[in-house]
């Protein structure tokens, strides 16, 4: 029954061929639509290049210097700023969140300080992180942190928490510690949880990172993107920010896979 | 959960994929009750603050890096009399910053919940647009603040379309898949019963996906925030983000702290107010 219903709710719906024929015409429209707004005049070309010409700037990007480097030895700053950012966020917030889905007391104590924190947004604690670390990869270390730890531990102390309570009761009677619990049943239990955390985390520590360049940095895309505002080079920011979809989009995928593969040798559909 | 489409991918609220309700249940039970946990956080939080009272009267902070708790009175008095700071008194800054907020906050719900709705409810329009969200989505919404600047200039037009960009998208995605996973069952009783488009619109789509479009709401209200925050700090003339870059400039430790409790505090407010609204507005689910 049910499933005759939801073929005859299908069978209202554009077919195969209609939807790529759909999502085609979306997509040639966008790219028309933009190219010919640029070429056309209505707004200054200076203000709104067309895609062939963000597309020419990011090419002579690549091999020639800009605001101190090309766009490449930009990106490959801010990723290396990120990579350093995330793991420590990761290997901060995961074992307090396992720990705090185990010890109650660590629970009570900490909870009330995250809960304050984490609604300070984290492009807030740009100031203080330039004071304390400086504006190299101290600073927005901090900046990142801030943005993907609450995501780490929420996830790693939720999925401590929910936790199958035989597995828990299991352990317990074969006499296992507290820490033995939480490295041998909390951690591998609750991974999958962990990895959905770690991937809203790069993301918002990715978006993140972007707004500590655009404030306080002297090298990466985000500065690149400033120093082309400040000389009125709409086209160079345009590619900034097409270079900083395209490493999200990677970073996203990276963590996708990893999660697939984790649900699927813990045996569970995502 | 949602079923896959072009558009949702992550973003939505897979927060966590919580296990099985039932195997919590003791566990939960075993947490920590409100009392207690309102006690001993409480506590922490007072004796936290105690050290910082005590650290500085004994000079181990001294206020060049960390502000001392007479830094942070200091600033609260220059900032709240007279002459302000930083272009404004305290009040001017929450005002500035709330209003646009608020503004660019309800321009992008206003626009984003309504083609959410209607990716939902015509697979045709989703496929028509769905490519042009694929494109443009990767981009942070923090990304586009340098082009606001150059579209738009430093004032309240360049805010408001940053605040639109981040906040456009959470009420779409949302929206979106609360629409499609309203109970088909449902659906088709209303159709049986001759119920037109706007009709199943009107009490079935938006009625079941409510609860969905307001947790795109809250997505989308913090996401709003920190933008703005973020777009004031890169260039303003009021707002608290005008505040905090001031004060970083002028390395001024008490003030940075007491804008950032502002920062918390109204986001916070925010988060808070609108889920009051969604409790009255969702009467059944409480």
């Amino acid at each position: 029954m049910a499933a005759l219903i939801a073929r005859a709710h299908r069978r209202q719906g554009p077919t195969r061929r209609e939807f790529v024929m759909l999502f085609t015409t979306g997509l040639v429209a966008f790219f028309a639509l933009w190219q010919a707004l640029s070429m056309s005049g209505i707004v200054p070309r200076a203000f709104l290049p067309g895609p062939l010409d963000v597309l020419r700037t990011i090419v002579r990007l690549s091999y020639e210097k800009y605001s101190g480097d090309t766009l490449w030895r930009h990106l490959l700053a801010s990723i290396g700023r990120f990579g350093l950012g995330f793991l420590l966020a990761a290997a901060v917030g995961i074992p307090l969140g396992l720990l705090m889905g185990w010890y109650r007391w660590l629970d009570d104590i900490v909870s009330p300080f995250f809960e304050s924190l984490r609604f300070v947004a984290p492009i807030a604690w740009v100031p203080f992180a330039g004071l304390w670390f400086g504006t190299g990869i101290g600073g927005p270390m901090l900046v990142i942190f801030s943005g993907a730890f609450p995501p780490c531990l929420i996830n790693a102390y939720r999925g401590a928490k929910y936790v199958d309570q035989r597995l828990v009761e299991a352990a317990q009677t074969l006499g296992a510690s507290g820490p033995r619990m939480v490295a041998d049943v909390l951690l591998p239990a609750s991974l999958p949880s962990i990895v959905a955390g770690l991937r809203v985390s790069a993301g918002i520590g990715w978006q993140s990172l972007v707004g500590a360049e655009l404030i306080v940095v002297a090298s990466g895309v985000g500065y690149l993107m400033v120093q082309a505002q400040l000389n009125l080079s709409t086209p160079t920011v345009m590619a900034g920010m097409i270079a900083i979809g395209l490493v999200g989009v990677a970073i996203d995928v990276a963590l996708r896979m990893l999660e697939n593969r984790i649900n699927r040798h813990w045996g569970r559909e995502s | 959960m949602a079923p896959p489409s072009a558009i949702t991918g992550n973003g939505a609220a897979s927060m966590a994929a919580a296990g099985p309700a039932a195997a919590a249940a003791p566990r939960a039970a075993r947490a920590s009750t409100g009392s207690r946990r309102l006690y001993v956080g409480t506590i922490a939080l007072a004796i936290t603050v105690a050290v910082w009272f005590i650290a500085s009267a004994a000079g181990w902070v001294t206020g060049g890096r960390f502000p001392t708790p007479s830094d942070v009175w200091r600033a609260a008095l220059q900032i709240s009399t007279d002459g302000g700071y930083g272009g404004g008194t305290l009040w001017h800054h929450i005002a500035q910053s709330c209003r646009l907020v608020l503004l660019g906050f309800a321009v992008a719900i206003g626009t984003g919940v309504p083609l959410g709705l209607l990716m939902g409810s015509s697979r045709r329009a989703d496929a028509l647009v769905s490519p042009v969200f694929m494109l443009l989505r990767p981009i942070p919404p923090l990304a586009w603040i340098p082009l606001a600047i150059l579209w738009l200039g430093l004032g309240d037009a360049a805010k408001i379309f940053v605040i639109w960009v981040a906040a456009f998208v959470p009420s779409v995605i949302n929206t979106f898949s609360g629409v499609r996973n309203v109970d088909i069952t449902l659906q088709e009783a209303a159709r049986v019963h001759g119920a037109s488009r706007m009709v199943l619109l009107r009490d079935v789509l938006i009625p079941g996906s409510l609860p969905m479009i307001f947790t795109g709401l809250r997505l989308s209200l913090q996401a709003s925030w920190t933008t703005l925050v973020a777009a004031e700090l890169v260039g303003a003339f009021t707002g608290l983000g005008k505040v905090l870059s001031v004060a970083t400039l002028d390395i001024y430790p008490g003030m940075i702290l007491f804008a950032m409790v502002w920062v918390g505090l109204l986001g916070a407010l925010m988060t808070k107010s609108l889920g009051w609204i969604e409790t009255k507005a969702l009467p059944w689910l409480r």
